[in-house]
């Protein structure tokens, strides 16, 4: 268990150093800040409409996707450690479960979300 | 007592791995355009100091005095914790990688690497995962149109390769039956795990340049589309901590592959410690020379690519993995 330690440790220094960075970079750089300076950067035209608009769908079908694959692959890991000893049990029992995921996929792929247009 | 000798010794290693992780991935710039201007029949940044060498030295001083500007309409709290979450990150993946096997100070036998976790990849991962945070909240956070939309393409490439990037090292997982990477790397004594899964370490190597945002996968930077995008509407240090955390990412990246592919610290005559830099640096200088080669895919090509190319031949990597070990 102590071994987990230095993970705690890294993340509590790099956080440091991060806020460190940003921190010291807060005190030694000026600021004038002006009315134009602070609009949002678009390469010098004048922004049209609300920044923040809304987006495609598209991404967020991906997000569904990704959740749902990647949870499958993560189930596959503690498999993946013990393949040697489960010998072909083990291998037939997952064959089958890679087989309903690829029926999954597929379907995914006939219905066409797998596009980006 | 032990317990304290132990403290010392992981917080010795922290500081050690976290100030040589920074090093290099500042001078991983001056090696990128080096490499990159060479390649190009250029000189690259030779001002600074002989043959350029304090140059990463001069852009870190630079960023530090440069105004800090937030623009109006961004998220503050947000938009300075962003850059903040993306380089933790990126640091806190060296954790569970070994560089080194075993040394002997003070009567005390120290294991060179900083948590010897049992779930170590898994870690590597989570935490890999974690940076997309910084990620999209730094682009959304801006307010800037260019922003959200190049942080929702690095967002989408970045999920989408991490299923093929996590199924691709399924296979070195079977081979060496632990999530460890210490003992995965000690598997590798005899016979580096790239003979066996060379397939693998191919896949492993396209979805490392789309997790990294890299050429040819440069999307969420595109710059003839997104000016720049994400870090669009970052300065000063916070725009250099998005960039230094690209480097540290890549290079954790780099020793992952050395790590679950090319055998570690394992290799003949020389220290183990430099062995691993050598792989480590050979495959960086891998990613560099592809972003001097290829040219940009369109972002339709790049989810094609990722979604019905590379998952199904990740997936058969697996299956005949498994049957073969199974059946021997």
């Amino acid at each position: 268990m102590k071994e987990y330690l230095g993970i705690l440790i890294i993340i509590l220094l790099s956080s440091l150093v991060a806020i460190l960075i940003v921190g010291i970079s807060y005190f030694l750089g000026e600021r004038k800040p002006k009315k134009v300076k602070l609009l949002p950067y678009e390469c010098g035209m004048t922004t049209i409409g609300p920044s923040r608009r809304r987006i495609s769908v598209k991404y967020y079908i991906f997000a569904m996707l990704f959740l749902i694959f990647d949870i499958e692959v993560l189930f596959m890991y503690p498999w993946a450690v013990i393949t040697k000893d489960l010998k072909l049990f083990g291998f037939v029992e997952m064959f089958i479960f890679i087989v309903i995921l690829l029926i999954g996929y597929f379907y995914v792929w006939r219905k066409g979300a797998l596009e980006w247009e | 007592m032990e317990t304290l000798y132990f403290l010392i010794e992981v917080l010795i290693k922290n500081v050690v791995v976290i100030a040589v992780l920074m090093f290099f991935a500042a001078y991983l710039t001056l090696i990128e355009r080096k490499v990159l201007a060479r390649i190009q029949i250029r000189y690259g940044p030779n001002r600074a100091g002989p043959f350029g060498i304090l140059q990463p030295i001069a852009d870190g001083i630079k960023s530090f005095f440069k105004e800090e500007i937030i623009p109006e309409n961004a998220d503050k709290p947000l938009y300075v914790i962003a850059p903040m979450i993306v380089i933790t990150a990126a640091i806190s993946m060296a954790a569970v990688i070994p560089f080194g096997d075993k040394l002997v100070l003070f009567g005390r036998e120290i294991k060179l690497v900083i948590a010897d976790v049992d779930v170590g990849l898994l870690y590597l991962f989570a935490m890999a995962s974690l940076g997309e945070y910084g990620v999209v909240l730094g682009g959304w956070s801006s307010g800037n149109k260019y922003g959200v939309l190049g942080s929702l393409r690095a967002a989408a490439q970045m999920i989408s390769y991490e299923v093929s990037l996590g199924l691709a090292i399924i296979g070195v997982l079977i081979l060496s039956g632990s999530m460890n990477l210490r003992e995965i790397v000690n598997a590798q004594k005899e016979m580096w795990f790239i003979v066996y899964q060379p397939f693998a370490f191919i896949l492993y190597m396209i979805c490392a340049f789309a997790e990294l945002n890299r050429a040819p996968f440069d999307m969420p930077e595109a710059e003839s589309e997104l000016a720049c995008g994400f870090n669009i509407e970052y300065s000063s240090m916070k725009f250099a901590l998005f960039f230094f955390a690209e480097y540290t990412h890549m290079l954790a990246v780099a020793a992952l592959a050395t790590t679950l592919f090319l055998g570690g610290w394992h290799g003949p005559y020389l220290p183990g410690t430099l062995w691993f830099l050598i792989k480590v640096f050979l495959i960086v200088f891998v990613f560099i020379w592809v972003r001097a080669t290829y040219p940009r895919l369109r972002y339709d090509q790049i989810m094609k690519l990722g979604w019905k190319v590379l998952f199904p031949l990740t997936i058969l990597n697996l299956i005949v993995t498994a049957f073969f070990v199974t059946v021997r």
